[in-house]
């Protein structure tokens, strides 16, 4: 059981302002698991702690109670390497484009190995691999990273966390900002690197289309607690539960319900476009 | 980590010093930090601290997160009274390592520290207790008579405001920017001073441009506002003294008398508290 649970997070508490009189709870007794090769999406209105919570899964936030276990080892414990986990949890923050600093592209993705303590070589090669990986061209690598666009900025900045060869890969909102072209891309570049790398994924983002679509579980956070932790399919069928808390499901499954409510015999439960189109379809022939 | 440093920043809460005019708040911080240098006695600091310890308890703000503004100018505090205490001469009551402690040295040292901790805690309390915005206004009120010679006052305190409102801002963009190089493997504590200042570059770089970008969108906002400076300028909410004001002043000029009183005989009120 234990060597199928790759990071355990064991009820979290984290309080921010502590010892004045607007302490915030942002993260109220979270507890949850990351499979190896999974991926997880972690939806949640604006506030609701997503943020708080992926910083403690490379130990950049301490929580106030409760610890997480990587492979089975506590990593708030004293002598844990946290360094060293912040290579195996790569996390790549909200508008990464802002911590870019390196006089050229190539420079700044081999910032992270270099941080490992990695020999050059390795540190090159993993940083040609990473751009490659994220889908920027040879020109990129000598030009200034902030001559670039703001959707390749956001690449490089996801290739100098890929460069650490990380085993989970933790985005958050990684599409906030980004036109819808660039949002497709960039999220099947990431489909792309689970299937290929095949490393754990932590999705955060408060858009249901993005994560119905592409992600294996689904954990819905509310003021700083879990409300849900399921398949999207069990999770979307709460539409109801979801819009109280400023969510939604996809749009599909809101005209799915309304299809079947008008008298068409359709499956509701369905979540992507793809599906849609199939049980719609299915019904109109069984119909015709 | 950065979050500690509490020098500057508003602290929200509802108390009478919240609700005190500006202005009085203003004035009242100067004639307490002139009442700790008017006298050397270090009797004069019984009412300075008692005055000081009234003020903070009515404010609503913790005591401890008010101690908590002290520690970044810590390091200051220390050299000051050791400076004193090592090169006053006088007495020598010691001897460290050839470092001759004298009487007059100590005592010196020790009434430093307490005014400068004074200081600072009194500095503190107003602006813990009052909006950058309602400070600034106060300071333009004040320094109103100066525009007579042509000191651009309303500008002076526009600046001021715009850089007092951008400390938490940036504050917080740095520790932002240090944990995404942190995530990235970045170590700002171990290594040797050029080390951890070569460190710095990753977080200095992103927090100059974020600065610029920030100063840059302001100014657009200012103009599309058609912000033009502070001719015909006139406020939302005008400042205006209410009872609790004059209440305040009284209670300044109160103080004040105290402090000279203790001051001026501090001889005849030791003899007198030695005669009790
Ligand atoms: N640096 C901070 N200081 C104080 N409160 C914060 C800070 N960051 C977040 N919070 C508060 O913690 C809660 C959770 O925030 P966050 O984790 O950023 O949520 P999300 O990423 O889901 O929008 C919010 O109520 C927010 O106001
Ligand atoms: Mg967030």
């Amino acid at each position: 059981m234990m060597e199928n649970m790759k990071l355990i997070a064991d009820h979290l508490v984290y309080e921010y302002n502590k010892g004045t009189n607007q302490t915030v709870r942002a993260l109220d007794d979270v507890s949850f698991v990351i499979h190896p090769g999974e991926f997880l999406g972690l939806i949640g209105h604006t506030g609701s702690g997503k943020s708080t919570l992926v910083q403690h899964l490379n130990a950049l936030l301490r929580p106030d109670g409760g610890t997480i276990y990587y492979d089975g080892a506590d990593v708030f414990e004293k002598s844990y390497d946290r360094k060293a986990l912040r290579g195996k949890v790569g996390l790549v923050f909200q508008y990464p484009e802002h911590q870019l600093f390196e006089e050229t592209v190539f420079k700044e993705v081999c910032f992270g190995p270099n941080n490992m303590g990695l020999d050059i070589k390795e540190v090159e090669q993993r940083a040609y691999a990473a751009i490659a990986r994220v889908g920027l061209t040879e020109e990129c690598l000598d030009q200034s990273p902030f001559d670039l666009s703001g959707g390749q900025k956001r690449r490089v900045a996801i290739a100098s966390v890929l460069a650490m060869q990380p085993e989970i890969l933790v985005l958050d909102e990684p599409t906030a900002g980004l036109d819808p072209k660039g949002r497709d891309e960039l999220l099947s570049m990431i489909m792309d690197l689970r299937e290929t790398e095949g490393i754990s994924i932590v999705l955060v983002s408060h858009s249901m289309e993005d994560v119905a679509e592409y992600v294996d579980r689904i954990i819905v956070m509310d003021k700083g607690k879990i409300l849900y932790d399921d398949t999207p399919k069990v999770v979307f069928a709460h539409a109801k539960e979801l819009e109280a808390i400023g969510l939604s499901a996809p749009q599909v499954t809101y005209i799915l319900q309304d299809l079947k409510s008008a008298g068409l015999d359709v499956d509701t439960t369905g979540i992507t476009l793809a599906e849609a189109r199939n049980t719609i379809l299915e019904a109109l022939h069984w119909k015709g | 980590m950065l979050r500690d440093i509490t020098i500057g920043q508003y602290y929200s809460a509802d108390s009478v010093l919240h609700r005190l005019d500006p202005r009085t708040k203003l004035v009242g911080t100067l004639i307490y930090l002139v009442s700790l240098f008017l006298f050397a006695t270090p009797l004069v600091y019984v009412p300075a601290t008692l005055f000081l310890m009234i003020v903070i308890f009515s404010s609503k703000v913790p005591f401890g997160y008010m101690v908590k503004g002290l520690k970044p100018v810590l390091f200051l505090l220390l050299f000051t009274v050791l400076m004193n205490m090592i090169f006053v001469k006088g007495e020598v009551i010691a001897t460290i390592w050839k470092i001759e402690i004298t009487k007059e040295g100590l005592k010196q040292s020790l009434l430093m520290g307490a005014r400068l901790i004074l200081l600072i805690l009194g500095s503190n309390v107003m602006t813990l207790t009052t909006t950058p915005t309602r400070l600034t206004n106060a300071m333009e009120s004040v320094m109103r008579p100066l525009k007579l010679i042509r000191v651009p006052v309303h500008e002076i305190a526009m600046m001021m405001s715009i850089a007092l409102r951008f400390i938490p801002i940036l504050l917080d963009e740095t520790d932002k920017i240090m944990k995404a190089q942190m995530a990235r493997g970045a170590d700002f504590e171990s290594g040797n001073l050029v080390k951890k200042a070569k460190s710095l570059i990753p977080v200095l770089v992103p927090l100059f441009i974020s600065a610029f970008r920030r100063a840059n969108d302001l100014a657009m906002a200012m103009e599309a506002r058609c912000y033009h400076g502070g001719e015909g300028r006139t406020q939302m909410k005008p400042l205006r003294y209410t009872g609790r004001d004059y209440a305040a002043y009284m209670i300044l000029l109160l103080y004040l008398a105290g402090v000279i009183v203790t001051g001026k005989y501090s001889t005849e009120v030791l003899d007198w508290i030695g005669v009790r």
